[in-house]
C-alpha cells in the first residue's frame, strides 16, 4: 500500500499522561510523528490532538483503532490532505541591518505575505502562516541572508466535511 | 474528572468517615469485594501495610517472595475466578518488578489492579530514594494507569481502576499512590464506578452484521469455528456450546480458549496454532467460512498471514474494535460481548450437520494419532515423555483439575493433551510467553479455587525463574500440586536450535540442582520419578495428597514437540515430524 500524508485528530479528556500513551502507540510501531499539536477543541474541557504521519492507510487505520481504545480518548479520526483545510505557522528571526542592506529581503516579505511581528535595532521577526511548502519556500529564500532563529508549529486542521464528532460530543456532554 | 466531581456533590448526604488515605485504600478494596491480595512491603507503601495489619481478619495479604510472583499469583487468581486480581508493591524496584506481570496481563486480557507506593509528593522528580516513574514505565503495558498525589483522589480513582480492569476487554490497571496521600486524611465515602464518559467498554454490533454473519454460516459447506479466551472472559461457554451444537460446525481453540468447551465434545476438534492439532491447522486453509470467536489472530495461531485462510469468508465475533482487521481482513465483524452476540445469532442460524466435513477432521486426527499422539501418551521407547505424564494426570484427576502451565515444550504438551470438563481450568501465559509464570500463578489459582485440584506443570527452566515462591506454598500450606517435567534443557529453544540452527545448543543445557531436596527444604512432600513403572503410582499419590506436593519427572532430554508450523510458515506447512 502506498504511503501518504494523514492527519489524525484525537478528541480526548485533558489528562496527564495521555500524550505519553498516544505517542507510545506510534513508537511501538516505529512510525514517526511528523507534527503534533495539542489544543482545546470546540467543546469545553475536551482536548484535541492533531497528529501528522506519513504512512499507509492500513497503518493509519490500525493506529487510530489503538488510540481510540485508550480510556480517556473520546473519538479519533484520520483524514487525507484533500479532506482537510490545514495550516502551519512559522517564525523567522533575521538581523535588522539586512532590511536596509539587502533590497531582496523586502521583496521576500511582500511575496511571502508574511507579517513583521516586531523590529528592534538587532533583529526583526517575521510570522508566516500557510502550508508546509510555502514556509519551506520562504525559508529557502531567506536562508542565504542568514536566519538567526527559525521555528515552525505543528499542523492544525479542520475538516471540509461536517465532523460527526459534534453529535458524539453533545451526547458526551449530557453524560 | 467532571463527572466524578458531580457524583461527589450528589453523594454529600451519604455518611462520610474521617480516615487516612492508607485506611481508605483498604476500605476501597473491601468495597470491591477483595479479600485476598498478593504483595511485598517497602518504604513507600508502609502506611498501607500498617492498615493491612489492622484489617487482617477481613483482607488476607500473601507475602510473595518477589513482586513478579505477586502479579502472576493475582493473574492466576483472576483467571480461575473471573474476578479482579490485586497485587501491591512499594516504589522503585518493587514497582519495576511488577512490569512483567503487567505486560502478561495486558496481552492476555487479565483483570488485575496493581497498587504501588510512591515517594511523597514533594519529592517527585528529585530522584529520591526508591523513586521511579512507574506510571511512565507501565504505560505501554497497562489498560490504564494513574498517579494519586492527593488523598481526596483515592476513592474515585480506585473505583475507576476496578471498573476499567474488569469491564469490556479486561486488562491490568496500575495505581501509583504517593506516601503523603497515604498519610493524609480525607472524608471517605465510596461509590462504585459504573461509567467513564470517554470509555465504551462493550461496542454494539453494527446494524445487519448478525444477519450477514448468519447468512454466511447458513450457506457454508465447510464452516469452521476457532474460539479464544473471549468466550471465557465473556462467560459465553453455554452460548458457544448451543451455537456449535445447533450448527454442527467443528470448533477448534486457541490455547487461551482451551477449557471453554469440553475437550471431549464430539465437535471439539482440538487446538490451532504452531503446536496445535494437524486437522484444525490444515483445514483452516480448506474451510469456506471461518468463524473466529473472541480470538485475535495471533501470529502463533495464523502462521504466515499471506497464506492464512485466503479461500474463506471470515466472520469475527470480537469485543475490541481495534482487533478487527488488525491481522486478518474479515468479511463480517460482529462487535460486542460474545455472550450476547452468540445468543442473538442463535435463532438466525439453521440447524445443520456437517458430517462429511467433520469426518475430514476425524481422518486428520487419526493420522496425527498414529504418527504422533500414540507415541506421546502411550510411548514404548525407554525414556519418559511429557505427554504420558499429562495423560496420567488426566486419569488421576478425572479431568477435573485446573492445569496451570509455564512456558515452553511442557506448556504445549499440557495444552495438547490435558482434558477439561469445566471452563477457566487452563491457565497459562499465552501472549507474552512468560517463563516463571507457572508456580506463582498456580498459587493464585489454588487460592481462588480451594475446592478444586490445581496442578502446575512446569519445565526445569521456568521453575527456577520463580522457584522462591515455594516459600509461599510452605508458609501458607497452599495445597498446589507441582509437577516439574525435567529434561535438563531449555527444551523449546533447544528444539529450535536442533531444527533451525544446526544443533548448536547455545546456552540451553542446564545443570540442575536436586529439585526434590529444594522442595524438602521448604518441607513440601516430594518425589522423583525416573522410570515409567513408578509414574502412575506417583501421580496417584500426588493427587491423593491433601498437602502441597512436588513431583519431579525426569523425561527424555531431547524430545521435540510436534506437530509444528515453523515460524513464518503457512498453516498448510504443518509438520508431523
Amino acid at each position: 500500500m502506498e504511503k501518504q500524508w494523514y492527519t489524525i485528530s484525537v478528541y480526548s479528556e485533558n489528562h496527564v499522561g495521555l500524550l505519553n500513551r498516544i505517542s507510545g502507540i506510534f513508537l511501538k510501531r516505529h512510525i514517526n510523528i511528523e507534527s503534533l499539536n495539542v489544543s482545546k477543541s470546540e467543546i469545553d474541557g475536551v482536548s484535541k490532538f492533531t497528529i501528522v504521519v506519513h504512512t499507509t492507510e492500513d497503518w493509519t487505520r490500525k493506529i487510530v483503532g489503538q488510540i481510540e481504545k485508550q480510556i480517556e480518548v473520546i473519538k479519533a479520526y484520520y483524514h487525507t490532505d484533500d479532506e482537510t483545510i490545514y495550516q502551519e505557522s512559522a517564525l523567522f528571526k533575521v538581523a535588522s541591518h539586512l532590511l536596509f542592506d539587502e533590497r531582496q529581503i523586502q521583496n521576500i516579505i511582500k511575496e511571502s505575505k508574511s507579517q513583521i511581528v516586531t523590529v528592534n535595532r538587532e533583529f526583526f521577526v517575521l510570522a508566516k502562516t500557510g502550508r508546509r511548502h510555502e514556509i519551506d519556500e520562504m525559508y529557502e529564500a531567506l536562508e542565504p541572508y542568514g536566519i538567526m532563529q527559525f521555528v515552525r508549529s505543528g499542523r492544525i486542521t479542520v475538516t471540509k466535511a461536517t465532523m460527526p464528532i459534534s453529535e458524539i460530543l453533545e451526547e458526551f456532554q449530557e453524560n | 474528572m467532571e463527572t466524578l466531581k458531580a457524583q461527589k456533590k450528589d453523594s454529600k448526604d451519604q455518611k462520610t468517615i474521617r480516615i487516612t488515605g492508607a485506611e481508605a485504600i483498604i476500605h476501597c478494596l473491601l468495597a470491591e469485594g477483595v479479600d485476598l491480595i498478593y504483595g511485598y512491603p517497602g518504604g513507600a507503601i508502609m502506611p498501607v501495610y500498617d492498615e493491612l495489619y489492622k484489617f487482617q481478619d477481613r483482607l488476607t495479604h500473601i507475602l510473595t517472595r518477589h513482586e513478579q510472583g505477586a502479579t502472576h499469583a493475582a493473574q492466576g487468581y483472576a483467571r480461575v475466578t473471573g474476578r479482579v486480581g490485586v497485587a501491591m508493591a512499594t516504589s522503585g524496584p518493587g514497582a519495576t518488578n511488577l512490569v512483567t506481570g503487567l505486560a502478561d496481563a495486558q496481552i492476555d486480557s487479565t483483570p488485575m489492579v496493581c497498587i504501588t507506593g510512591q515517594v511523597t509528593r514533594s519529592l517527585l522528580g528529585s530522584d529520591a530514594f526508591q523513586e521511579t516513574d512507574i506510571v511512565g514505565i507501565s504505560t505501554p503495558v497497562t489498560k490504564w494507569n494513574y498517579q494519586i498525589t492527593r488523598v481526596e483522589e483515592i476513592p474515585e480513582i480506585l473505583a475507576k481502576a476496578f471498573y476499567i480492569a474488569r469491564s469490556g476487554r479486561p486488562g491490568p490497571v496500575l495505581v501509583d499512590i504517593t506516601k503523603n496521600a497515604q498519610f493524609d486524611e480525607l472524608d471517605f465515602v465510596y461509590e462504585k464506578c459504573t461509567k467513564v464518559r470517554s470509555y465504551k467498554p462493550v461496542p454494539k454490533p453494527e446494524a445487519g452484521s448478525l444477519e450477514k454473519a448468519a447468512e454466511l454460516i447458513n450457506s457454508a459447506k465447510k464452516p469452521f469455528i476457532v474460539f479464544g479466551q473471549g468466550v471465557i472472559l465473556g462467560e459465553a461457554e453455554a452460548e458457544l456450546k448451543a451455537f456449535v451444537e445447533k450448527t454442527g460446525i467443528p470448533a477448534a481453540w486457541t490455547i487461551l480458549g482451551l477449557s471453554a468447551m469440553d475437550t471431549d465434545h464430539p465437535l471439539n476438534v482440538g487446538m490451532v496454532g504452531m503446536h496445535g492439532n494437524y486437522g484444525p491447522n490444515l483445514l483452516t486453509n480448506e474451510c469456506d467460512v471461518l468463524i473466529a470467536i473472541g480470538m485475535r489472530f495471533d501470529d502463533r495461531v495464523t502462521g504466515n498471514l499471506d497464506t492464512y485462510a485466503k479461500q474463506a469468508k471470515i466472520i469475527h465475533f470480537e469485543i475490541d474494535p481495534a482487533e478487527v482487521n488488525k491481522n486478518v481482513k474479515v468479511d463480517v465483524a460482529v462487535l460486542g460481548n460474545s455472550k450476547e452476540t452468540l445468543s442473538d445469532i442463535l435463532p438466525l442460524v439453521k440447524e445443520n450437520d456437517h458430517k462429511d466435513w467433520k469426518a475430514e477432521f476425524d481422518k486428520m486426527y487419526q493420522i496425527e494419532f498414529d504418527t504422533l499422539i500414540k507415541n506421546d501418551i502411550h510411548p514404548t521407547k525407554e525414556g519418559l515423555t511429557m505427554g504420558e505424564v499429562i495423560e496420567q494426570i488426566n486419569i488421576a484427576s478425572e479431568q477435573k483439575a485446573v492445569i496451570v502451565s509455564d512456558v515452553g515444550q511442557h506448556q504445549m504438551i499440557a495444552c495438547r493433551y490435558a482434558k477439561f470438563k469445566q471452563s477457566k481450568s487452563n491457565i497459562t501465559s499465552g501472549g507474552l510467553g512468560t517463563m516463571g509464570f507457572g508456580l506463582p500463578a498456580a498459587i493464585g489459582a489454588k487460592m481462588g479455587a480451594m475446592d478444586r485440584e490445581v496442578v502446575a506443570i512446569i519445565g526445569d527452566g521456568g521453575y527456577q525463574m520463580t522457584i522462591q515462591e515455594l516459600g509461599v506454598i510452605f508458609q501458607h500450606n497452599v495445597p498446589v500440586k507441582i509437577v516439574v517435567l525435567n529434561n535438563d534443557h531449555l527444551g523449546m529453544v533447544r528444539q529450535w536450535q536442533e531444527l533451525f540452527f544446526d544443533r548448536r545448543y547455545a546456552s540451553t543445557v542446564m545443570t540442575n540442582p536436586d529439585f526434590v531436596k529444594i522442595a524438602e527444604g521448604y518441607h513440601i512432600k516430594s518425589r522423583r520419578v525416573t522410570e515409567r513403572g513408578d509414574l502412575q503410582d506417583a501421580v496417584e499419590e500426588m493427587m491423593a495428597s491433601k498437602d502441597p506436593y512436588f513431583l519431579e519427572v525426569k523425561v527424555e532430554k531431547e524430545d521435540n514437540v510436534f506437530p509444528m508450523i515453523p515460524s513464518g510458515a503457512s498453516v498448510s506447512d504443518i509438520r508431523l515430524k
